[in-house]
């Protein structure tokens, strides 16, 4: 084979290949969109539905209960997760930590960020156990701004760090402290950050292994912050496989849902990051 | 002289609030940054100390080595758990690998223009796909392809449900992440390196082969060592698929078990029983571990990388 056929055909793979992975991933949407939404669309009605009284055996009424636990865990997790993660990407990317400090934080970040998820549900139900409570809504909320923090302070920081230096030269030039000179670089990396944030949200809302242990699979509307929850993913591992053709038939709506969700945050986000770059100093210019 | 003095005592009372705000910053950010480290120390410590019970009981050997899983009667053998595990971690490296670095290549190197901003952006979005939906059409699209098809073709039977299935719908999940990893360290070589090698008559495929992937080779080879504790540590698509069976696999259209899935199946019912829970935990302290292993030795390669190339 002489080089000229051997570029001919490597380039042919390589096109091939992008169009393979591309092709696959858009089965795994359509599917998802079409078996999910031949359920969903001819009965909007499950999603604000609450559950009947033997959910999981004829799946009488809707599944209300899993859209609201979601909501109920993710939101307040995701208010903890950007509290604890611009703290930490502040603390990274400012004054108050020195080069050698920042690199050994970022070490363990890397590590919390590659961590399977099943592990974080792993000890918060460990957690559980060690303080004789029960699987609720707040265990969950706890497990998914675990889960999120190193996601989100990956993005944050990444998002600070191409502050140019020339805002931060300027503030301290004034006259601010490091504390002033944090909020105006935080300002200045907000769109990033946002759409850091929003990434986030849509990791956690689409994660189960974190809250199976720990947010429980109730059938029941979630009653309290220690009452046992459901989440919609949960939702879906649980009855995806059911003989009852009824539960299955929610799950695919679930999934519809949970997909039409999740691709709304992560399109709103991605275009909020292009748009706001040419826009924010320093910005990517590609 | 008055007013004077009235600024000047306001000024003294702003300036004490703004150092008391630096001060108070000051702590709460230190303390932010030592999260990370502190939540890192706290996981492993208490994962560490709730697997001593099983540990103590069963030595760490007998618990790797045995294949007999069967915790109503006090038999906790992690072998077939861990052979699942490194069944489904190899066979879909083995598929997603080769794939996802020439859809790499592809993106960084041939498209152009829209087409590359679309496929990228694409794959991006499709990288925060959560895990159940893959499960889930898994199960309505591979598991009926693999039972039917698939382990006919290959002359084995199969339930559809088992570690190929897994395989298959695991590479799926992972390619994204390696390619989105690869494209990066692909784009952020210099361009002299290109313009160079095509410049002595280099033809682009060898330009590709011969010095684009040696000098981002420790960044693409990082990418998959972190896909590799991707799959290693993934949950959900295991646990719907595999068929959840605790024996040594003969073939790997069997049903079985990874580490992961072990402990989501088992924790449900198990978890009365105290030593069950603590053999469970060690699982998850087993994954992590080794999922760390990988971490570490992505970030080891990459930092060589930028020493390298300075960028």
């Amino acid at each position: 084979m002489d080089r000229y056929t051997e570029q001919r055909l490597f380039g042919l793979l390589a096109r091939a290949s992008a169009a393979l992975v591309v092709g696959v991933l858009a089965m795994v949407i359509s599917v998802t969109l079409y078996r999910g939404g031949r359920v969903f669309l001819t009965d909007p009605a499950v999603m604000i539905t609450p559950p009947g009284s033997r959910y999981m055996l004829d799946g009488g009424g809707g599944f209300l209960h899993a859209v609201l636990g979601s909501i109920f865990i993710v939101v307040p997790a995701t208010a903890i997760a950007i509290l604890l993660s611009l703290s930490t990407a502040v603390f990274l990317q400012s004054d108050y930590s020195s080069e050698r400090t920042s690199e050994i934080i970022n070490m363990f970040l890397n590590v919390l960020w590659g961590t399977p998820p099943i592990v974080y549900g792993v000890f918060v139900l460990t957690v559980i156990i060690a303080v004789g409570a029960q699987t609720s809504l707040f265990f969950g909320i706890i497990a998914i701004a675990i889960f999120q923090y190193p996601i989100m302070t990956r993005y944050t920081d990444e998002a600070l760090r191409s502050v140019p230096g020339a805002v931060k030269e300027a503030s301290y030039g004034l006259g601010s402290t490091r504390f002033e000179t944090a909020r105006i670089t935080i300002r200045s990396a907000l769109p990033g950050i946002v759409a850091g944030v929003i990434i986030g949200f849509a990791r956690g809302i689409g994660d189960a292994a974190t809250v199976l242990f720990t947010a429980g699979r109730s059938t029941q509307m979630p009653g309290g912050l220690f009452e046992p929850a459901t989440t919609l993913p949960i939702l879906i591992f649980e009855q995806a496989a059911s003989f009852n053709a009824e539960v299955r038939a929610h799950a695919y709506a679930a999934s519809f849902v949970l997909i039409i969700a999740v691709l709304t945050l992560i399109i709103a986000s991605k275009l909020l990051a292009g748009k706001y770059a040419r826009f924010a100093p320093g910005g990517r210019h590609s | 002289m008055d007013g004077q003095t009235e600024t000047e005592v306001a000024d003294s009372k702003t300036l004490e609030r703004r150092l008391r705000y630096e001060r108070l910053s000051r702590y709460w950010l230190l303390g932010a940054g030592l999260f990370a480290v502190a939540l890192f120390a706290l996981i492993v410590l208490t994962l560490a100390h709730r697997s001593i019970p099983i540990v103590a009981e069963h030595s760490l050997i007998e618990l790797l080595t045995s294949a007999n899983w069967d915790p109503a009667q006090n038999e906790f053998g992690f072998l077939p758990a861990i052979v699942g595990t490194i069944y489904v971690t190899i066979l879909s490296m083995a598929i997603g690998t080769p794939i996802a670095i020439l859809a790499a290549i592809y993106i960084a190197e041939y498209a152009q223009g829209r087409t590359k901003v679309l496929v990228a952006s694409f794959i991006d979005v499709l990288a925060a796909i959560p895990g159940v939906i893959f499960g889930l059409v898994g199960l309505i699209v591979v598991v009926p392809f693999v039972g039917d098809y698939l382990a006919p073709a290959f002359g084995s039977h199969s339930i559809g449900l088992g570690i190929v299935t897994v395989s298959l719908v695991m590479a799926i999940v992972v390619t994204p992440f390696i390619i989105s990893l690869s494209v990066e360290s692909l784009e952020a070589l210099p361009d002299e390196l290109r313009e160079s090698s095509l410049g002595v008559g280099a033809t682009k495929w060898e330009t590709i082969r011969t010095v684009l992937l040696r000098a981002a080779g420790p960044g693409i080879f990082s990418a998959i060592l972190l896909g590799f504790g991707r799959v290693f540590g993934a949950t959900i698509v295991p646990a719907m698929l595999i068929g959840g069976q605790t024996a040594i696999p003969d073939s790997p259209f069997d049903a079985g078990e990874t580490l992961p899935s072990l402990i989501v199946n088992d924790f449900g019912e198990l978890m009365s029983i105290p030593l069950t829970q603590s053999a469970l935990i060690f699982a998850g302290l087993m994954l992590l571990v080794i999922v760390w292993l990988f971490n570490f030795g992505a970030m080891f390669i990459r930092r060589r990388l930028q020493r390298r190339w300075q960028y």
